[in-house]
């Protein structure tokens, strides 16, 4: 680009709106011509703003034992012979309107695993940061402590402790804190993912001129861990951040199913496809099979989305 | 190398230690021994007695030391729930989940490599777009789901397969039957192992596809074609060779995940294997059982990781160097 060029864009930037610029900035101008990412964000969008305004939309609330009926139970979905117009997906074991425990669930399930995702980064993120940018004896304990950490997959060491605490607590006392336990485990146990991405671009921009001069400058440390080269490691992050999400919801979903997550008085989408498996047999499909597609439709559109950040972004994923 | 295996085997002793800590600090908190060993009808004087002759009143180290000696000549307590030696009721258990990770490590290794390999080589078929539109769903659908769906529409709908149990086995030797002697055995294997593999088969397809994809950018495979060789040598001989080393790290970490799945497979099909024994473990809390699982998980963890980093450290002489540095 010339320097007439080049002065003619920054013109054109600083007259245009704030929203056009958005509009045309690359990763806009890429999401506008990917099919697949437009359909997925939307779905994504519909089942986050659907399950985040139960309380409104629900014709019912599955939380509350009043409005529960056992003699409900069991109704099949609309278009099946046998159903009731008041259920239109039916009721499940417990007589509760699965439309409005899918979308209670399906807000637990999100919460969950944005919670953990955040405890992840923020854990991942801040371990990294130190580790790549303190280097030498401290990096070397920190990055040995995160291989062991992965050595150990999540799911099992997620398994173990809820088991043992559950044991330890009771099932009473374990249902009323699962929420806590459940971002708490999903969260501590996933932190390296994010700390080795951090580490290997700290590397990278730790040699850069503007670390030098920002050092130069008489700034501390922790500013410039901080200020100067988190910003700049942020698309890798991003790009991690989508898969976590869609792994934390499958974790929980999966521990939730073992009887080790979320109870039956307050399903998740896990809770309530394992409530439903007992059915299964005898013909009530609808109580599993519906979450289940809920589930697997949530974390599809996720893991699309992340694949085509990916490409996007298309930073250099430190691999191994 | 020979500083770096040292290395290694300490390092896998002391993640050993610290699980073993672990199991012994729940086998102090969790449960009483006593009330297993004789009931609630005891007087407060024979349990206080009965107290010191377990040694259950000794120092905190002395304790644990002596757990650790047993435990490393094998003896990780009785199950309070089957009345026998723990690590003897893991061991007859073992056999039918290693039978089911063989089966879908068969599965995933048998098509994860061809079909890994043919997405990278013709990325733009419509075959490999189908293969990559099933494996990102394969991703998405947790494990139980798939075993779930699976009864539902083989077994309740269909009636093609069993759902639960091994069916029929043939003994082996030992603690070991065998489900692939039979075709009963096979009915009932085929569905579980599916499920087991269904979310890791498309991970590797995906990663395979990924290194594949960047070794056949790489100078050599380039060289290697304007040299001649056959088309097929350069993917299977040269390509593939350095596509592996990533897979091989990647393999190791996912071994605990497998474990994981075990547990989740096994439930959702009653298959009797140690994952599902676990469980009931829990449910019951068998304490002795609880921390025998743990300890042989927390076992065949370390030595499956420490193997695949040496294997890596002998394939890859570059890494060799660094992680010997380090």
């Amino acid at each position: 680009m010339t320097d007439q060029s080049v002065e003619n864009t920054v013109l054109q930037a600083r007259h245009a709106p704030r929203l056009r610029a958005f509009w045309d900035s690359n990763i806009i101008y890429a999401f506008r011509h990917n099919p697949v990412a437009i359909v997925s964000f939307t779905v994504f969008a519909v089942i986050a703003v659907l399950s985040f305004c139960a309380p409104l939309i629900a014709p019912y609330d599955p939380y509350d034992p009043a409005q529960i009926d056992i003699m409900n139970s069991e109704y099949p979905p609309a278009w099946v012979n046998g159903s009731l117009p008041e259920f239109w997906l039916g009721t499940d074991d417990q007589g509760r309107d699965l439309w409005s425990t899918i979308l209670y669930g399906t807000r637990l399930s999100i919460i969950i695993g944005l919670c953990a995702v955040v405890v992840q980064a923020v854990l991942g993120i801040t371990i990294g940061l130190l580790s790549g940018y303190v280097g030498g004896r401290t990096d070397s304990i920190l990055m040995r402590l995160a291989d062991i950490q992965l050595s150990f997959s999540t799911l099992m060491v997620a398994i173990i402790f809820l088991a043992l605490t559950q044991a330890l607590f009771g099932s009473e006392v374990f249902g009323q804190y699962a929420v806590v336990f459940l971002i708490a485990v999903i969260g501590v146990a996933e932190w390296p993912q994010y700390a080795r991405t951090v580490r290997a671009t700290v590397l990278a921009e730790k040699k850069k001129e503007y670390v030098d001069s920002a050092r130069v400058l008489g700034f501390g440390p922790v500013r410039i861990m901080a200020r100067h080269i988190l910003p700049n490691s942020l698309s890798p992050i991003f790009v991690i951040s989508t898969v976590q999400v869609a792994n934390a919801i499958i974790s929980e979903a999966s521990l939730s199913f073992l009887g080790l997550g979320m109870p039956p008085s307050q399903p998740s989408l896990g809770s309530l496809i394992s409530a439903g498996f007992d059915y299964i047999l005898s013909g009530s499909w609808w109580i599993t099979v519906i979450p289940g597609v809920v589930l697997v439709v949530l974390v599809l559109v996720i893991n699309l989305l992340g694949d085509w950040i990916r490409d996007v972004l298309n930073p250099k994923l430190y691999k191994g | 190398m020979f500083a770096y295996l040292v290395k290694r085997v300490l390092q896998a002793i002391a993640v050993m230690l610290a699980i073993s800590l672990i199991g012994f600090a729940i086998q102090g908190n969790l449960g009483d021994p006593l009330r297993e060993l004789v009931g609630q009808s005891v007087s407060e004087e024979t349990r206080q007695q009965l107290r010191e002759q377990l040694g259950l009143n000794d120092p905190f180290l002395v304790q644990y030391t002596r757990f650790l000696g047993n435990a490393l000549q094998g003896d990780l307590g009785t199950s309070y729930f089957f009345k026998e030696p723990a690590l003897d009721v893991i061991l007859k258990k073992l056999p039918a989940t290693l039978e089911l990770v063989f089966g879908a490590t068969l599965l995933i290794v048998g098509l994860s490599v061809p079909l890994g390999v043919f997405t990278a080589i013709r990325p733009n078929a419509i075959l490999s777009r189908i293969i990559m539109a099933v494996s990102i769903v394969g991703i998405s659908i947790p494990v139980f789901l798939t075993a779930i769906l699976m009864i539902y529409l083989f077994s309740v709908e269909l009636g093609w397969a069993p759902s639960f149990g091994r069916g029929e086995t043939v003994h082996v030797i030992g603690y070991w039957d065998t489900n692939f002697l039979t075709a009963d055995g096979w009915a009932h294997i085929v569905m579980p192992s599916i499920a087991l593999s269904s979310i890791m088969l498309p991970m590797f397809i995906r990663l395979i596809r990924a290194e594949m994809l960047e070794v056949l950018q790489s100078e050599y495979v380039r060289f290697a074609k304007a040299k001649g060789i056959a088309p097929w040598r350069i993917y299977f001989v040269h390509a593939l060779k350095n596509t592996l080393l990533p897979v091989i790290t990647v393999g190791g970490v996912q071994i605990g995940t497998m474990v994981a799945y075990t547990i989740l497979t096994e439930t959702v099909f009653s298959w009797p294997g140690m994952g599902a024994m676990f469980l009931e473990a829990v449910n019951r809390v068998d304490t002795p059982l609880i921390v025998a699982y743990l300890i042989v998980v927390g076992f065949i963890f370390v030595v499956t990781n420490t193997i695949v980093d040496l294997i890596y450290g002998l394939a890859n002489p570059t890494v060799k160097l660094a992680r010997m540095g380090a």
